[in-house]
């Protein structure tokens, strides 16, 4: 009986421990004087690979979900008589909840993985170690960069999903299933509001962007140096970022409906 | 392996293209006219009951907005709500002894308040209150009134057609 009491706590004080590491790690990217000469080029590179190559995935999905919302919205409302709302339930949806949200699951997916699997892999190959060796700080040379290089592209790879997605309910609502164009832009822009709707949005990528990329980075630090830890440290390092961001969704908007 | 430089032109793109987002969101989807609004007067008007008013609710004369609602709160001494309205600077003109009405948009929209211009020569000034208010209307009370009115109503009808009856 108390063996299984003592696992559970076992398995507590290890969990509580891996927050912490993962915490220590953050506080000293964080907090580390930055060098702003050879660091600026290096976030430049992560910006790089991080956010523009994640652009065609972000571009054709937010296309698509924009067009699809757009279609489901045309044929609930056309039920009501208010097909001429088509506009503010896109926008709504979309810069509310569906702009952080899918965007942070595709980053996950394209550049959370490959930053976990990557610093993993350097993990393996020993090539943080003779950066050590070289008195190279691995931290400043290839974790930061990386952090700051997902921590900035987040919000923008939000802002041009919902840009897109966007316009993909204008292409659906407007060019195919002939509403208005003036009442659909009108009625958008009346319900809303730019600081309620949009910078929430935003701030909720901001936050979406920092745990993602920290869980990635993380769990690439980690990892056990072998191609089975490669591999698991890129699966969890999607799961994690994945379930963080849709339990940290409700938790934010609870707090700006709520208005905590 | 891309050049530094080519990647810097990239990222410099990127930001371009998130800028321009944020501007279509801003102006184009949720219709940011001004990011500082614009020169203002504040007007007080107390009213019975404000239904379903909520700040940033808009002010109208004719169906013109010309403002919109800045606070709301509840006078302890008279129970009565008492509604700040920011007008804009270039709409100072109005005469002081107009009334407000707050009112519905459509059957089931956002109340708004309306103004009501009178002949005064006299014209609201910052601090300012409306005296002659009219109270939002209630949907229910007035479904409560008309079903009253209908049951009355049809024991009359009863009534005529009885003596009707009586006469024949």
């Amino acid at each position: 009986m108390m063996d299984h009491v003592a696992t559970i706590g076992r398995l507590g004080l290890l969990a509580l421990r891996e927050y912490g590491k993962a915490g220590l790690l953050l506080a000293r990217v964080v907090f580390y004087p930055p060098n702003l000469r050879k660091g600026v080029p290096l976030v430049i590179q992560q910006i790089y690979a991080e956010g523009v190559l994640s652009l065609l995935i972000i571009i054709v999905s937010s296309l698509f979900i924009g067009m699809v919302v757009a279609l489901q919205g045309y044929h609930t409302l056309a039920k009501f008589g208010a097909s001429q709302e088509l506009g503010p339930l896109v926008a709504l949806s979309v810069t509310r909840e569906l702009g952080p949200v899918v965007t942070a699951i595709l980053f996950a997916g394209r550049a959370g993985s490959a930053v976990a699997a990557e610093i993993g892999l350097m993990k393996a190959t020993e090539q943080l170690s003779s950066m050590e060796m070289m008195a190279v700080d691995p931290l400043k040379r290839v974790i930061a960069p990386r952090l700051w290089g997902g921590f900035i592209s987040m919000p923008l790879l939000t802002l041009i999903f919902n840009a897109v997605a966007i316009y993909g309910s204008y292409l659906v609502g407007v060019k195919w299933l002939a509403l208005d164009a003036g009442t659909f832009w009108s009625n958008m822009q009346s319900s809303v509001d730019f600081r309620l709707d949009v910078i929430n949005g935003i701030y909720k990528s901001i936050v979406f962007g920092l745990v993602v990329i920290w869980i990635a980075v993380y769990q690439g630090y980690k990892s056990a140096p072998t191609s089975a830890g490669i591999a698991s440290a890129t699966t969890r390092a999607v799961v994690y970022s994945s379930l963080a961001v849709l339990s940290l969704d409700f938790v934010l908007t609870a707090m700006m409906i709520g208005e905590w | 392996m891309v050049s530094q430089r080519t990647i810097e032109s990239f990222v410099g793109l990127f930001l371009l293209a998130a800028t321009i987002a944020l501007i279509v969101l801003a102006f184009k989807v949720s219709g940011l006219t001004s990011f500082f609004k614009g020169e203002s007067y504040a007007v007080t008007a107390a009213f019975d009951n404000i239904g379903q008013l909520k700040v940033r609710a808009p002010v109208k004369i004719g169906g013109v907005t010309i403002g919109e609602v800045s606070e709301i709160k509840l006078d302890s001494q008279t129970y009565k709500a008492v509604v700040t309205l920011r007008i804009n600077k270039n709409v100072n003109d109005i005469p002081v002894d107009s009334s407000a009405g707050i009112l519905t948009a459509g059957l089931l929209g956002d109340n708004y308040i309306e103004l009501i211009p009178m002949y005064s020569k006299d014209f609201l000034r910052n601090g300012s209150e409306i005296q002659d208010t009219h109270s939002a209307i209630i949907l229910e009370k007035l479904i409560g009134q008309l079903i009253f009115k209908l049951s009355g109503g049809n024991d009359n009808t009863k009534n005529d057609s009885n003596t009707k009856g009586a006469n024949q």
